[in-house]
């Protein structure tokens, strides 16, 4: 049964007429998580995780009528089943269970299958279908533990600070900024952060999820108070005028494209650092085997490749042609600017 | 290798060129003599000689990934470095090894002639005793192409620093034919009489493109002015009655050019000219694309030396009998390099003549003319200068041609490689033929990452087919193409190949019915072919 479709609009449940992170304005949108390019604007109705609730209404204006439902709870619409399973992407991420005459469908919009501290942790649901993403589906993509990362990064920012230098970090503002500031060694120095990112802080702060202590850039500041400070900032931010207030600094980024030595040179930044909030490719393979399902739906990324070697170790396959990105650096730097415009 | 591992990693992580230059002189502080002997030959693009082919080493590094083949291909097309795609897809190393970087080429080289078994049996322990950057390294010397963004100048630099010898002698030393398996750290930077080898080159003296007013260039009186001619720069010596032929990347190339070894007999004198290696027939240059089929090419048939004859055109003169005389001022230089090349009376060594002009504005109507002659352009050099190291600004300026243009429409797109791995940046591009589109050229090149950014995602939506990596699109977009030079080519659909073309400018503006045709493109073979 194909309980749901892929419509011009976004990924379509016929019989409760309800989309998946549609692309195009619907009536009602059910939603996986609040980056945009799986939130957007014009939708009559949307509903979404209690936790993922605040910043979607943040981005999209509290105007919207969006209504919050807990994780594993299940509302029926015209017969078909739906209930919001963790994706362990970022805060309130998940992925949405659909259920019609015993046939289980899970769209997982985005997600990672490690631990991060912050976002509540991915939860395999079985089902006949699954729809899945594959940023990072290259088995050139793999990523180290998070602590080893975050050595690495306190490593620099330590040496930084020796230097007496500024170490200012690229980081997506909604989610990945945010594990990374509970996440590196809070004894090295103060962690400072770009409006963007602040913002979203004080959203996140607010549904009373902890973050460790951080303080915004604002202009007219005295530079010797950033010195040996750690600054998070979006990737936009870090490439503009913006980072030279900074005299003395060095820039980082950190991304799951920093696996690749020619993306981390086109990025003209000191260092990259290999952090990403998309599965990488061991990850996919072992959340397609778990959820026991016999067809995949490939969304975006690299969904020929992968798609393939599914085929290729004995699934159904497709690839499903989406307006979603995952594309972790061109998507952060689109949000961020309209979030710094609001 | 824990130490170059470490050097590597410091040089990819700036951009900054006096870090680069602080990392290689710590390297040397630190590294043992065999190991710095290696270093240096590893970034000027000396390598050990291949002793496993690549197909081996992808099918180990899919088997011990366990990933089928042909995904391990698409991932190298993604990633576009197979040392790198190899060490990325290899798991974690299991076990440590304390082996040196000398000590890992020496195991690499003794691999030559030995069964597959052994080299597999080889190759797989090293992959798994390296952690992932040494890896990297360890394919990098089997494959080769060591591009960290260090140039010659940076090494040279730091061994200056390290050493406390001046820059030009130290580039002196690095020049030429030296083996790092045999040469010692003293022999090749330190000692202060190398051994003498007659076939050392002296540093090219390489020119900007012009960037200041004529009055800021002064009276016209002062300068001389030649064709810049379309070949392959090149320096020739002739020194105790052997030849030798070096191109500008530094490579000895006498071998390819075998027909101009008779010019050893036409003089008894030490020599070293500066010029141009040109195919050139019938009193005119051949096109660039002749001497391309010359270029790669170890075996010169007769076939080879019929259809694309080579000359060297002189501009300058480095060495005369056995002297350098590269101080002496151009003017000087020039005089003996006249009367020298006029001596020799060969077909094979010709002077690039001045080109005369008491103004400027007839300067400019000069280099107007530059198609005709199949150059790129004018050189300017002052009179009094001295033949200098490296590319300096103020004495020698290059002013060339604007490029030749054509819009078209953009058909077929496909990723790139490493550096723009997540973006299409390279296409193929068609010009109008009637109802049809005929593919002419690809570019990969001139856009700002912006662009890309905006183009791939127009690719991605407007896709119509696929084939492996390419892309055919919905023919739309109109770009502006520049080219250098164009020549008639059979193995082209449309007819010619473009020399150097790149993007000029993203045509947002022009509809695609408006797009040049092939007629246009054939006017200008006409033309300038």
């Amino acid at each position: 049964m194909q309980l749901i479709e892929f419509k011009e609009e976004g990924l379509y449940v016929p019989q409760a007429d309800v989309y998946i992170d549609p692309w195009k304005p619907v009536d009602k949108a059910f939603i996986t998580h609040g980056h945009s390019d799986h939130s957007r604007y014009g939708n009559n109705s949307y509903v979404c995780t209690h936790s993922a609730l605040p910043v979607i209404k943040h981005r999209l204006g509290s105007h919207i009528n969006a209504k919050g439902i807990d994780y594993g709870e299940e509302i029926s619409v015209n017969g078909v089943k739906f209930s919001f399973h963790p994706a362990g992407h970022i805060i309130g991420s998940a992925q949405i269970r659909v259920e019609y005459k015993g046939e289980v469908w899970v769209a997982s919009g985005d997600y990672k299958t490690t631990k991060d501290g912050v976002s509540e942790n991915f939860e395999s649901i079985k089902c006949n279908a699954f729809i899945t993403e594959s940023t990072f589906g290259l088995p050139v993509f793999k990523w180290q533990p998070q602590s080893e990362v975050m050595r690495e990064i306190n490593d620099w920012w330590r040496s930084n600070k020796e230097q007496g230098k500024v170490s200012v970090l690229a980081a997506y503002s909604l989610g990945k900024a945010q594990r990374i500031i509970n996440n590196v060694d809070h004894s090295i120095g103060k962690i400072f952060t770009h409006g963007a990112v602040e913002n979203v802080n004080e959203v996140i702060r607010k549904q009373g999820v902890h973050l460790h202590e951080t303080t915004r850039v604002v202009q007219g500041q005295k530079q010797s108070i950033y010195n040996g400070g750690l600054v998070i900032a979006p990737p936009s931010a870090v490439d503009s005028a913006w980072s030279k207030k900074f005299k003395d600094f060095s820039s980082g980024i950190a991304s799951g494209w920093m696996a690749v030595r020619g993306t981390r040179r086109r990025r003209s930044a000191d260092r990259g650092f290999v952090l990403s909030d998309h599965a990488d490719w061991d990850e996919l393979v072992s959340a397609v085997k778990a959820t026991g399902a016999e067809r995949i739906y490939v969304t975006h990324g690299y969904t020929d490749t992968f798609s393939k070697y599914l085929s290729s170790i004995g699934y159904y396959s497709a690839v499903v042609n989406t307006d979603y990105t995952g594309d972790e650096l061109s998507v952060a730097s689109d949000v961020e600017k309209r979030i710094e415009t609001k | 290798m824990k130490g170059f591992a470490q050097l590597f990693k410091q040089l990819d992580h700036t951009t900054k060129t006096n870090a680069k230059i602080n990392a290689l002189v710590e390297y040397f502080s630190s590294a043992e003599d065999k190991d710095k002997v290696w270093a240096i030959a590893l970034f000027s693009h000396r390598r050990p000689k291949r002793t496993v082919t690549t197909a081996l080493l992808r099918e180990w590094s899919a088997e011990l990934g366990k990933i089928p083949l042909w995904l391990f291909e698409e991932s190298y097309h993604i990633v576009g470095d197979l040392a790198e795609t190899i060490a990325l897809v290899t798991p974690k190393a299991t076990k440590k090894s304390d082996n040196t970087l000398s000590d890992w080429i020496a195991i690499i080289m003794n691999l030559k002639d030995k069964e597959e078994a052994e080299k597999r049996a080889t190759i797989l322990d090293a992959w798994t005793s390296l952690d992932q950057a040494e890896r990297f390294l360890f394919n990098k010397l089997i494959t080769g192409g060591f591009r960290v963004g260090i140039s010659q100048k940076s090494i040279i630099k730091a061994l200056a620093k390290f050493s406390g010898i001046e820059d030009t002698k130290i580039t002196h030393r690095l020049m030429g034919n030296w083996d790092p398996k045999s040469i010692t750290f003293e022999e090749l930077v330190l000692a202060s009489n190398p051994t003498e080898d007659q076939s050392k080159p002296y540093p090219f003296y390489l020119a900007y493109s012009l960037d200041i007013t004529f009055d800021q260039l002064g009276d016209p009186a002062d300068w001389s002015a030649e064709r810049k001619w379309d070949g392959i720069r090149g320096q020739l010596i002739l020194r105790g009655g052997e030849y030798y032929l070096w191109s500008r990347g530094e490579e000895l190339v006498s071998e390819k050019f075998p027909e101009l070894a008779i010019l050893k007999d036409k003089t008894d004198k030490d020599i070293v000219i500066d010029g141009e290696i040109l195919p050139y027939r019938d009193g005119k240059p051949l096109n660039f694309n002749t001497l391309q089929t010359r270029i790669g090419r170890k075996n010169v048939t007769k076939k080879h030396l019929l259809d694309a004859p080579i000359v060297i055109m002189a501009y300058d003169l480095l060495e005369y009998d056995g002297e350098d005389i590269r101080e002496k001022p151009l003017q000087e230089r020039r005089k003996l390099l006249t009367n020298m090349v006029n001596l020799a009376d060969s077909d094979r060594l010709l002077l690039s003549e001045e080109v005369l002009f008491d103004t400027w504005e007839e300067l400019a109507e000069e280099r107007e003319k530059s198609r005709e002659f199949l150059s790129e352009g004018i050189m300017l050099k002052h009179l009094h200068s001295p033949y200098k190291s490296g590319r300096k600004k103020g004495d020698w300026w290059k002013w060339k041609i604007d490029p030749l243009t054509i819009d078209a429409v953009m058909i077929y797109a496909q990723r790139g490689h490493g550096r723009r791995a997540n973006l299409y940046t390279d296409f193929t591009f068609a010009v109008q033929d009637g109802e049809r589109l005929v593919p002419f050229t690809k570019a990969y090149s001139g856009l700002k990452d912006e662009e890309f950014k905006k183009i791939t995602q127009w690719v991605k939506k407007n896709t119509r087919e696929r084939f492996g990596p390419v892309c055919s699109v919905n023919p739309e977009l109109v770009f502006e193409l520049a080219f250098e030079g164009i020549a008639k080519s059979t193995r082209h659909k449309s007819g010619v190949a473009l020399r150097f073309p790149r993007i000029k400018r993203w045509r947002k503006d022009k509809p695609k019915e408006e797009i040049n045709t092939l007629e246009d493109l054939n006017i200008m073979l006409a033309e300038f072919g």
